[in-house]
């Protein structure tokens, strides 16, 4: 929806309030014009990454100058194992960005995905990815967000149940008045599939997290597990966290887990950390980055978890002074 | 070491230590004993300071310092450390992360410098060998999914880790087995120092047959209201804390 507007430049295709699923994130009341598209990019460089990460696909997107749309494509052949990292980095400004991803999974493929992506304050920014699988694929992702003016991940997964197996995995860190939705959408199509999600999200200052997670199991489906959780953590009077776990099931013999929770850090850790020396800001950097890591723990590539890991300490820091 | 003088603190609403005074000198232990609901946590949480327990007169006192005025984490880069009666666990940080954050923490706020990593764990090694503990358990999260007497295990290691100058054991015995009590006193006497003192908050005198106080004191109604040497303890075992609660 957002493509379009920015290709026709007719403000009234903004996805807003009146459309489903996009009642908290109003990028129809977030802008007053549509940028006109430009091909120019803006600068690489907001992450550096180790040249050595080792077999792993890297890909890189910079952020346009004014309005950007892009469509990639990613196909892992029957059989194959593909790792990779899409970098959706910064700009400068009030840019608006598209991004449309679609994979396609070959019989008995698999796919690990690490998704980070960052952007300006000013920046309003979209990355939908839509995944097909065959029977036997595995299929893990993982999204970590630091959020924009309005910037949204969105992932639909069609499952054909079997053997395959879905992990849809996120975390959110935001500051400031930043806001990040993360939205997935799991459609399990066979039997006997399996799909496990864990999002967890940090709030501090004015800023504003969204997950919505849509769980369908559709007629036939049976025998289906999927697991999702979403746990919050508010440290801010003025922070939110929406979020809407969502179920649907006409088949049979399903087990479906949906669980979310939404708190603030925990003052009995906190005292436990201090008395054992770890001064307040330390001790609250500690539980916040071991809060959202266990997201990073359950990416199996190792120097990918290992960049996950370096992303949310760097995002922890940003939580300094602001999250009281 | 160790000076507390007609300290009142309130929980909420509540008056909970109503006059306590309490000194331990250097390089003793002393045992505190007293009924359910007397004030015995509430001291802990006090020394270690905790907020939400408000100090409303009287003082404490660190090596002549005003321990009141600092805050939980001041106090344990001073030396006070405190062994909590119910240890929180903490999901995704390993307790090897966690105990050596903490001691770098202290180091830096004491102007010392950094533990290198090979010395860390040289000495987490040791440490973890004497209380025999598996040394896998330090590389998960600290205390998840831990039983209650491995969690007072974990609360001594990094008791000897940070080798503070004040511990305060809040009835580190309780929920631990024949051998664990045994392993656990024996780890808190290879600690007792010269430089160190030890306030060993207790309910049962089997733990005073291991860990032998140089005083015991009988906390009732938030005051100390009896002060002896360890036949004071056996007295409690069999008496009970009758005589005390009428006192109160
Ligand atoms: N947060 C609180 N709010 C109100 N009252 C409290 C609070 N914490 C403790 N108290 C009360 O203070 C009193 C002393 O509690 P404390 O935990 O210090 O007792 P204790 O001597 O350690 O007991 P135990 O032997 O059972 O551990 C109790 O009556 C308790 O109910
Ligand atoms: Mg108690």
């Amino acid at each position: 929806m957002l493509a379009e507007a920015l290709r026709s430049g007719d403000r009234t295709k903004l996805p807003g309030r009146r459309h489903e699923g996009w009642r908290w994130t109003d990028l129809f009341g977030a802008l007053t014009t549509v940028p006109p598209l430009n091909p120019e990019r803006q600068a690489l460089g907001s992450w550096s990454v180790p040249i050595a990460l080792d077999g792993v696909v890297v890909r890189r997107f910079a952020a346009p100058i004014q309005g950007g749309v892009e469509h990639v494509t990613l196909e892992v052949p029957a059989g194959d194992h593909r790792v990779v990292l899409d970098l959706i980095e910064a700009g400068q400004g009030r840019y608006v960005r598209d991004l449309a991803f679609d994979f396609t999974l070959g019989v008995g493929a698999s796919l690990e995905r690490l998704v980070m992506i960052a952007d300006d304050a000013d920046a309003v920014s979209v990355a939908t990815t839509h995944v097909q699988m065959q029977a036997r694929c595995d299929f893990a992702q993982t999204v970590l967000a630091s959020g924009a003016r309005r910037q949204r991940v969105e992932t639909h997964v069609d499952h054909p149940g079997g053997a395959g197996r879905v992990r849809l995995d996120g975390a959110y860190l935001l500051a400031g008045a930043r806001h990040a939705d993360q939205t997935t959408v799991v459609r399990h199509l066979g039997r006997d599939g399996e799909s496990r999600q864990l999002v967890r999200g940090v709030v501090a200052g004015a800023a504003r997290g969204v997950f919505q997670g849509r769980i369908e199991v559709l007629q036939g489906a049976d025998g289906t597990d999927a697991r999702l959780a979403h746990n919050g953590l508010i440290l801010s009077d003025r922070a939110e966290i929406d979020s809407k776990p969502e179920l649907e099931i006409y088949a049979d013999d399903v087990a479906c887990a949906h669980g979310n929770t939404i708190g603030a850090l925990d003052e009995d850790a906190l005292f436990y950390a201090m008395s054992r020396g770890l001064p307040e800001a330390e001790a609250r950097r500690l539980l916040i980055t071991a809060f959202v890591g266990e997201v990073a723990e359950r990416i199996r590539h190792p120097g990918l978890r290992d960049q996950a890991l370096i992303f949310l300490a760097a995002q922890a820091e940003a939580f300094d002074g602001e999250g009281r | 070491m160790l000076k507390i003088d007609n300290l009142h603190v309130r929980v909420g609403e509540a008056e909970i230590l109503k006059g306590l005074s309490l000194s331990v000198p250097t390089g003793e232990v002393h045992a505190v004993m007293g009924p359910n609901g007397a004030g015995k946590s509430t001291l802990s949480y006090t020394l270690a300071g905790r907020s939400g327990y408000e100090v409303t007169d009287g003082t404490a006192q660190l090596l002549g310092d005003d321990l009141l005025a600092l805050n939980a984490s001041e106090r344990a880069a001073k030396g006070v450390f405190l062994s909590f009666q119910y240890p929180l666990e903490i999901p995704g940080v390993p307790a090897l992360t966690f105990v050596r954050a903490a001691l770098n923490a202290q180091r830096k706020a004491r102007g010392e410098g950094e533990i290198s990593a090979p010395e860390f764990l040289k000495k987490a090694k040791a440490e973890a060998a004497n209380l025999k503990m598996d040394f896998e358990m330090l590389r998960r999260g600290l205390n998840v999914g831990f039983s209650g007497g491995e969690k007072k295990r974990m609360e001594i290691f990094q008791m000897a880790m940070l080798a503070p100058r004040l511990a305060i054991l809040d009835e580190t015995d309780s929920g631990l087995d024949i051998d664990a009590l045994k392993i656990v006193s024996e780890g808190v006497n290879a600690l007792r120092a010269a430089d160190r003192s030890m306030l060993v908050i207790t309910h049962y005198q089997r733990l005073l047959d291991h860990i032998r106080p140089d005083r015991v004191h009988v906390l009732a109604a938030g005051r100390i209201v009896a002060s002896g040497g360890p036949e004071l303890a056996l007295e409690l075992e069999r008496d009970g804390y009758d005589k005390y609660g009428k006192a109160a």
